[in-house]
């Protein structure tokens, strides 16, 4: 998705709005700031990262400063400030992952993709990143697809069968 | 992957349908939310409920063991507004055990969270989940609906007046939201740096009103808790350190996993239960609580006890009950280094001891891993330590230092090996075996 950013319109489809709106309910109707951090993620989801004025645009729909939100949003760090691949591949590094062969999953979907963590590829597919515990440590290797589903026991069949389906 | 081996399960009773066991019609059929119904039909005052949980002697399980009866005493009465927040932010590397009661019985979760709620007289609460386990949020919302649709929650439950309701709030991946405070912010729609205490939240919680936050394996305990008697809770562990834990073993075992066991059961018996050591190889080393506990050396953590006093005798911690375990393939200075790095990147950069200090630990251990280290260096890393522990507004410093001390003390001449001979002492090849990624004899 390496759309340059002009041809994305900040504003969000009626769909995410209400999915926010959802959100906002859970919270005191004074606090409708709590719900910037689901909001953000449903705002990544439609337009597969977040752009500045799509922050800016969840701020104003929360009623919030944009440098609040734009605070949320660069501090978590499954927030993507920057276009990734159609799919985003994280891959966690950490000490019992690697003691279970995290590192040298990493190392083999490196290779496999010919790039490094933080890199995509050429065809725009797929984006590596590092990644710290995701708390299913006795699931190593672990590894996270566009955030939301987790992959575990990724040996090196696994790990083909994955970016086999990364089409 | 669902439960394999217990001893007295009460909290992974539901697992052993694994995915299959978790919702409303399964828990109610195995006694769900007759504790709740209890309490209400019988009227049972908060401060009967708090007594119970007192005498129980349940230790909070995400880490500090602080006694959960009486942080719920430290709730004000006549507070208005009052909140009950579970922390399910689970990031500390080594512990899955809050994903599985996620996946495989929420309901005892709420169950817990709802009389909680009752007994410091809260009105709502948030259960706040880790970010990167994002299909457990999912399932726990829909929990959350059939709880309500059952009359569970909401407005006048069960028509008693009681009106509680329950949320489920999800984090995006930051470390640091799994300190209490940190948390809150984060509720709160910031950025979760942690708030200088006190006040505490039992006073200055959530949007500044008083709040009870607790683990979310200590709010699956409550219903059983209730439902034998604090007592014969407290009996199935040892005295101070009451009923079963979740225990995540992970790292060199043949079967890595969550395992509930009493509190007191020895570690040699966790490690059975876990398949024993992959490949038959020799124990190294084990952190026992969770990467931010210092590390034990092999044959000390073989005559622990598996509860909070016998593993602070030893001089690591219970924390979260994620045992991390290393056999001889593993070079102590590259495990540190990764650990190092973890700490340095999740730092949340409010204050300067640990920001700074969490940097100059990584980047003096990845020297030394790397062939670059210097004879001053090991004092160096223990002068850095020194600078930041207890100088912090949280914990997360003393997080970091913990295991960079602990390894130096007891691997020093690993550490020492490695400035010499600028190369680890344990032969590559054999820790590239160690992980299991790779089949034998391929590339």
């Amino acid at each position: 998705m390496n759309t340059p950013n002009t041809m994305l319109s900040p504003e969000l489809s009626p769909e995410s709005l209400k999915k926010i709106d959802r959100e906002v309910a859970k919270y005191p109707a004074d606090q409708k700031q709590s719900a910037v951090m689901a909001a953000l993620v449903i705002a990544q989801d439609e337009k597969g990262w977040l752009p500045k004025e799509t922050i800016a645009a969840v701020a104003t729909y929360l009623g919030m400063a944009p440098m609040a939100a734009y605070e949320v949003a660069s501090f978590y760090n499954m927030y993507d400030l920057h276009p990734v691949g159609k799919y985003k591949i994280t891959v966690c590094t950490n000490l019992p992952c690697a003691l279970s062969g995290g590192v040298h999953a990493a190392d083999y979907i490196k290779q496999k993709l010919g790039i490094d963590f933080n890199e995509t590829t050429p065809d725009g597919m797929v984006t590596l990143k590092e990644g710290e515990c995701m708390g299913a440590c006795g699931d190593a290797p672990v590894m996270l697809v566009n955030n939301k589903r987790m992959c575990s026991f990724m040996l090196p069949e696994q790990i083909d069968k994955l970016l086999a389906e990364c089409k | 992957m669902a439960l394999i081996d217990t001893i007295n399960p009460l909290l992974t009773t539901g697992w052993t349908k694994g995915d299959a066991g978790w919702s409303l019609k399964d828990y109610e059929a195995r006694g769900g939310y007759k504790q709740w119904r209890r309490v209400l039909e019988s009227k049972m005052s908060q401060d009967d409920l708090i007594a119970e949980v007192k005498k129980s002697v349940l230790r909070g399980r995400g880490g500090a063991g602080f006694p959960t009866g009486l942080k719920w005493s430290f709730m004000p009465k006549a507070a208005p507004v009052k909140y009950v927040v579970c922390n399910t932010d689970e990031g500390e590397p080594g512990t899955f055990k809050d994903r599985d009661l996620m996946r495989f019985d929420p309901h005892s979760v709420i169950e817990g969270m709802i009389i909680a709620g009752y007994a410091v007289g809260a009105k709502a609460g948030y259960n706040y989940i880790h970010g990167e386990i994002f299909e457990a949020y999912q399932r726990f919302e829909e929990a959350l609906d059939q709880a309500r649709a059952a009359g569970y929650l909401g407005d006048n439950i069960l028509g008693s007046g009681f009106s509680f309701d329950l949320f489920a709030h999800h984090g995006w991946g930051a470390y640091i939201c799994g300190e209490e405070t940190g948390l809150l912010e984060s509720i709160e729609g910031k950025k979760g740096q942690p708030r200088f205490k006190p006040p505490f939240p039992a006073n200055f919680g959530l949007y500044g009103k008083p709040t009870t936050i607790n683990n979310t394996e200590t709010f699956a305990a409550i219903p059983f808790i209730l439902g034998m008697g604090g007592e014969a809770y407290l009996n199935l562990g040892k005295p101070n350190n009451g009923g079963t834990k979740l225990f995540s073993v992970s790292g060199h075992v043949n079967r890595p996993g969550n395992f509930e066991v009493p509190m007191g059961t020895p570690f040699s018996k966790l490690l059975e239960m876990a398949g024993g050591m992959r490949g038959g190889r020799k124990l190294k080393a084990v952190i026992p609580g969770g990467s931010s506990a210092p590390v034990l050396p092999g044959e000390v953590i073989m005559d622990c006890t598996m509860d909070y006093d016998s593993i602070a005798k030893a001089g690591s911690m219970l924390g979260s009950g994620a045992v991390i375990v290393m056999d001889e393939t593993v070079c102590m200075v590259k495990a540190l280094e990764r650990l190092s790095y973890f700490y340095y990147e999740e730092s949340c950069g409010q204050c300067t001891p640990c920001r700074e200090g969490s940097g100059w630990l990584y980047r003096v251990v990845h020297r030394i891993e790397h062939g670059e280290g210097r004879p001053e260096d090991l004092d160096l890393l223990n002068r850095v330590t020194d600078n930041m522990m207890g100088k912090t507004i949280c914990a997360l410093a003393d997080a970091a230092a913990f295991p960079v001390r602990s390894f130096i003390k007891h691997f020093k001449s690993e550490f020492e090996y490695h400035i010499e001979n600028k190369k680890c002492l344990v032969d590559p090849e054999i820790q590239r075996m160690g992980s299991g990624f790779f089949k034998a004899g391929a590339a």
